[in-house]
């Protein structure tokens, strides 16, 4: 029916629209005078303004008379037919048992993935639905911006702020003001338990929907002192007593004692759900907050936006964007009214419904996720989903010459084109739902595995089945067979009818033959990006973890002291057998934490945000930190306040301090926290933070108090053993808090656990993506040297050696492989040297052996396959394949 | 069977089918519509008019031979029906009667 030769045609795609929407009966007609006003057209405007107008005026000929209108005898017919095509498609699928197995394997493996990332998004989206107001509900968040440093998005904000919102701005119809660190062990009788949860005020009620099961919500937060618990809470404090009116003694607060006293059960809540973006086990009433914080100036400042969270209800019909004004203006002003110009601090609201599956802001109230790293990851899955579809779309069009005959007397029983699109697309619907069977299984057991994969993901997910996940499966399978089948069922539908059966091999079956090898080479273009993707991740994972931090840290047990007394476990834990030194610090440094304050030197104008640990004298030879100048901490009488740092390299360069000379710098005087202090020493650059930022100025500062955490040092071969006997140590001296103690190698280790789970993610996803290919290419492999059979055979007879066939036969496929691989290779590359590695600053370079090595071995894996394959074929009896003439 | 009132454009459509005997279908039928009534005259419109015309039973079709001209697509050449030929004339007299009841000093005036 085409033309090829003749360019003067119309637009292909338009005649076929045509064709499609035409009521049969008028069709030649308009086709007709349609390209009489073509042909005109080309004679004067030109080829390509003619085609334009042709398109135009066949979107112009859409008339409520020219519609085909949907023929329900046909449907009926479809609706008959579906037995038969399953019918057929079972026999097929029986018939060609490799195919059929690629087909099942690959769709399986994708979609175990995909069925895994339904699982994730739907349990996401699940966050927060249970409060009636979910849609008013916003959450006052904060960009904090220091000079032109980059900006902080934080999820906290200032009790300020929210004071101010509800006296000055209309159109809130309510505020909750929340704030972190209500917690400490609680005592009632006996009974000592550490709890973790929020001050609120009693508005909190109001807005979200929390219930209560007993007590009063309008008046449990409103008294000082007043304490709401939840009701697993409660049977831990009290069994089965009614908790309501009983008083809990707080102590041992974490970090203040100023929260210390009695506090009076108000109310039991039900307990929360996971599906919540905050979770807490208790809530303390918020005026108590404004008793024990009074004289602290600072709380109640417009720059006190670390802790503090901030929910507003919006009145019903009311547009956030209106608040939105509002709260700039608000900003400014304030920020115009703080002492530090230097630092901007912006108002934003943020939709409660986008909290747990939304931006990633620091300070975050509870488990969230990265809708980027969402998208993304599912990205992933949809792509190695599509290089599966892919093998099926192959398949089934490589084997047309099988097919072709059937549809041919299909066709001439009286089969409409849209009777065969439907066989074809059922039977790919088909073979889809049967490999969803398989892919359950594989996300039965890939399903723990994932949740294991980090605590994070435990803590936000449940994976757990219901109506709509299963139903978002079948909706995937559905879909997946759709998009693989449907480009091989338009392609027999096209299929002449005649010419099939006048003799099969006089038709033309090879026409996609192009597209097929952009397919193949697209999916291993994707393993080999997959899998260097995956080994570059791993070699700087590696590095990170062996990296040199600049001190230390082999064989050093951390253990939190969780508020109990540093003096009297050091005690205990150093007559321990096994114990090699001990020391104490305020944090953990180099697994990502950060502890900081703002220091100045001999000019008032200018300070800089310090990074510190507080440690006792026996910390820097613990850890072997290099002292480059001064001296170490000396031990000092508990009661005397020492106002001594030691400081790194970074921070004499911050401040340029005695010329840059560190013996200089000692007996100079920093401000520090609005104090005088003394440098004593430098010691040598290490790395405080993640080893992907850079080195800032830090300091040690020395103290007697404020420790968090005891660091051991072992030195036996029974490490296990020498644990187990601090262990119980620990549980002599404290009962109430379980033993958490963990070695400082393991603590880096999990500090860089993103880039483990990355691995293993893409890892996974890359396998995948190599199998799914390596079936592909095995499918077409298998296909082409069979159909080649008599040729090879001709050959052999003819003298072609074996060496000659295989290269003959493989020569378009590693051609292929070559191509992905010039595709490949420089592609990630430039993604990890240009985008994602120049982020992180300390970054090993991409080797050779990462770049190179992945590909190499898919190769060969690939070179295995074809060869094998084409090796069978060349050394066979050309006389069998010959005689059966 | 709808009513057998003829609209403005229906009439010169019917019109110029019969001054184009044997040779009306549609591009043909378009041409001259633009080329008497000097306005540019839309090919899916005279369709849908002709569509609506046999609908009406005003005008018949048959289908011609296939030519090289057209991709190989047969025309479809359209003449009027006695109704149409009535209702044309219907047409015609009461414009006739009309027209007869303008005096003539009026038409000067204007």
């Amino acid at each position: 029916m085409k033309n090829r030769g003749n360019t003067s045609q119309p637009p292909g795609l338009a005649v076929r629209f045509l064709e499609w929407y035409c009521r049969p009966e008028l069709l030649e007609d308009l086709q007709g005078d349609l390209n009489e006003f073509f042909e005109r057209n080309v004679k004067k405007h030109g080829l390509f303004k003619a085609r334009i107008i042709y398109i135009i005026d066949v979107f112009r000929f859409i008339r409520p008379y020219t519609l085909n209108k949907p023929d329900f005898i046909n449907l009926l017919i479809h609706w008959i037919m579906i037995g038969s095509y399953i019918k057929t498609s079972g026999r097929n699928i029986i018939r060609n048992k490799l195919f059929s197995s690629i087909n099942i394997i690959g769709l399986a493996a994708s979609m175990s993935v995909g069925l895994l990332m339904i699982a994730f998004t739907l349990d996401m989206l699940k966050y927060d639905g249970f409060h009636e107001n979910k849609n008013r509900i916003y959450r006052v968040i904060d960009d904090h911006q220091y000079l032109n440093e980059p900006v902080h998005h934080m999820a906290t904000t200032s009790i300020k702020a929210g004071n101010l919102i509800r006296e000055k701005i209309s159109g809130v119809e309510d505020l909750v003001i929340m704030q972190s660190g209500f917690q400490g062990d609680f005592q009632s009788g006996n009974n000592v338990i550490p709890i973790r949860g929020f001050w609120a005020e009693s508005s909190f009620f109001n807005i979200f929907s929390f219930q209560l099961i007993d007590g009063n919500p309008e008046t449990a937060l409103k008294d000082p002192y007043s304490v709401v618990v939840t009701e697993k809470t409660a049977r831990k404090l009290f069994g089965d007593e009614d908790p309501i009116g009983k008083t809990i003694v707080m102590k041992n607060h974490p970090y203040s004692d100023k929260s210390h006293g009695n506090y009076v059960i108000t109310g039991v809540m039900k307990d929360i759900s996971k599906f919540s973006h905050m979770r807490f086990e208790a809530l303390g009433s918020f005026p108590t907050l404004e008793i024990i914080e009074k004289e602290n100036d600072f709380v109640w400042k417009w720059e006190s936006i670390w802790q503090n969270y901030v929910y507003i209800l919006l009145p019903k019909g009311g547009a956030p964007a209106n608040l939105q004004a509002n709260l700039e203006r608000l900003s400014a002003e304030e920020n115009a009214n703080m002492p530090n110009k230097n630092t901007r601090i912006n108002l934003s609201l943020q939709p409660l419904t986008k909290i747990a599956l939304g931006k990633d802001l620091s300070n975050p109230i509870g488990p969230t996720m990265s809708s980027g790293i969402l998208w993304f990851i599912s990205g992933m899955a949809l792509i190695v989903l599509l290089s599966a579809c892919f093998n099926y779309t192959n398949l089934s069009m490589a084997r047309s010459l099988q097919r072709s005959r059937e549809i041919g007397i299909r066709k001439v029983i009286g089969a409409f084109r849209s009777q065969v699109v439907i066989q074809f697309v059922s039977e790919s619907v088909l073979i889809s739902l049967l490999s969803l069977g398989f892919a359950f299984a594989i996300y039965l057991v890939i399903k723990p595995n994932f949740l294991a994969l980090a605590l994070d993901i435990q803590n936000l997910v449940s994976l757990e089945l219901s109506a709509n996940v299963i139903l978002g499966f079948i909706t995937l399978a559905v879909v997946t067979g759709f998009i693989a089948g449907i480009l091989p069922a338009l392609f027999y539908s096209k299929i002449n009818a005649i010419k099939v059966i006048k003799g099969a091999s006089s038709m033309k079956v090879f026409r996609s033959v192009n597209m097929r090898k952009i397919l193949i080479a697209f999916q291993f273009t994707l393993s080999l990006v997959f899998v260097t993707s995956t080994l570059i991740i791993y070699k700087q994972y590696k590095d990170f973890i062996t990296f040199d931090l600049g001190f230390q840290t082999e064989n050093i047990l951390n253990i939190e002291l969780q508020g109990n007394k540093p003096d009297i476990v050091a005690k205990e834990i150093s007559e321990i057998p096994g114990v090699d030194g001990l020391s104490k610090s305020s944090m953990i440094t180099s697994v990502g934490s950060y502890w900081g304050s703002t220091v100045r030197y001999n000019d008032p104008q200018d300070s800089a945000s310090v990074y510190y640990n507080i440690i006792d004298e026996n910390y820097i030879p613990l850890f072997k930190h290099e002292i480059i100048a001064g001296n170490n901490f000396s031990k000092r009488p508990d009661d005397i306040k020492v106002n001594e740092v030691i400081v790194n390299e970074q921070l004499i360069k911050r401040f340029n301090i005695g010329n840059l000379k560190p013996e200089n710098a000692i007996g100079e005087f920093l401000i520090l926290d609005g104090e005088k202090t003394q440098i004593s020493g430098v010691i040598r650059d290490f790395h405080y933070g993640r080893v992907d930022s850079e080195i800032d100025p830090f300091l040690f500062r020395y103290s007697n108090s404020d420790f968090k955490f005891i660091n051991v040092r072992l030195i036996s071969d029974d490490l296990p053993g020498v644990m187990s006997r601090i262990e119980k140590a620990w549980k002599q001296l404290y009962p109430v808090h379980p033993f958490d103690a963990a070695f400082y190698d393991d603590r880096i280790e999990e500090a860089y656990s993103e880039y483990s789970s990355m691995i293993k993610i893409i890892g996974f996803l890359a396998f995948l993506a190599i199998i799914i290919a390596s079936m592909g290419l095995l499918g077409m492999v298998v296909y082409t040297t069979e159909t080649r059979v008599r040729e090879i055979s001709i050959r052999k007879v003819f003298g072609a050696g074996i060496g000659n066939l295989i290269f003959l036969l493989s020569r378009s496929f590693l051609f292929l492989l070559v191509i992905s691989g010039l595709i490949a290779i420089p592609a990630t590359y430039l993604i990890f040297d240009k985008i994602v590695l120049s982020d992180i600053t300390y970054h090993s370079p991409i080797g050779i052996i990462e770049l190179f090595g992945g590909s190499v071995s898919i190769m060969l894996l690939a070179l295995l396959l074809v060869g094998s394959q084409t090796f069978k074929i060349a050394r066979a009896n050309p006389a069998e394949a010959l005689k059966n003439e | 069977m709808k009513g057998t009132n003829l609209g403005e454009f229906e009439e010169l459509v019917l019109l110029t089918i019969a001054a184009l005997m044997s040779d009306a279908y549609s591009v043909g039928i378009c041409d001259e519509l633009s080329r008497n009534a000097g306005r540019k005259v839309r090919l899916g419109v005279v369709h849908s008019v002709l569509h609506r015309l046999e609908s009406k039973g005003l005008i018949k079709s048959h289908l011609g031979e296939s030519t090289k001209v057209r991709g190989g697509k047969r025309k479809r050449f359209y003449s009027i029906t006695s109704g149409g030929f009535e209702s044309m004339l219907k047409a015609r007299e009461i414009r006739n009667q009309l027209w007869s009841r303008i005096p003539e000093i009026a038409l000067g005036r204007i």
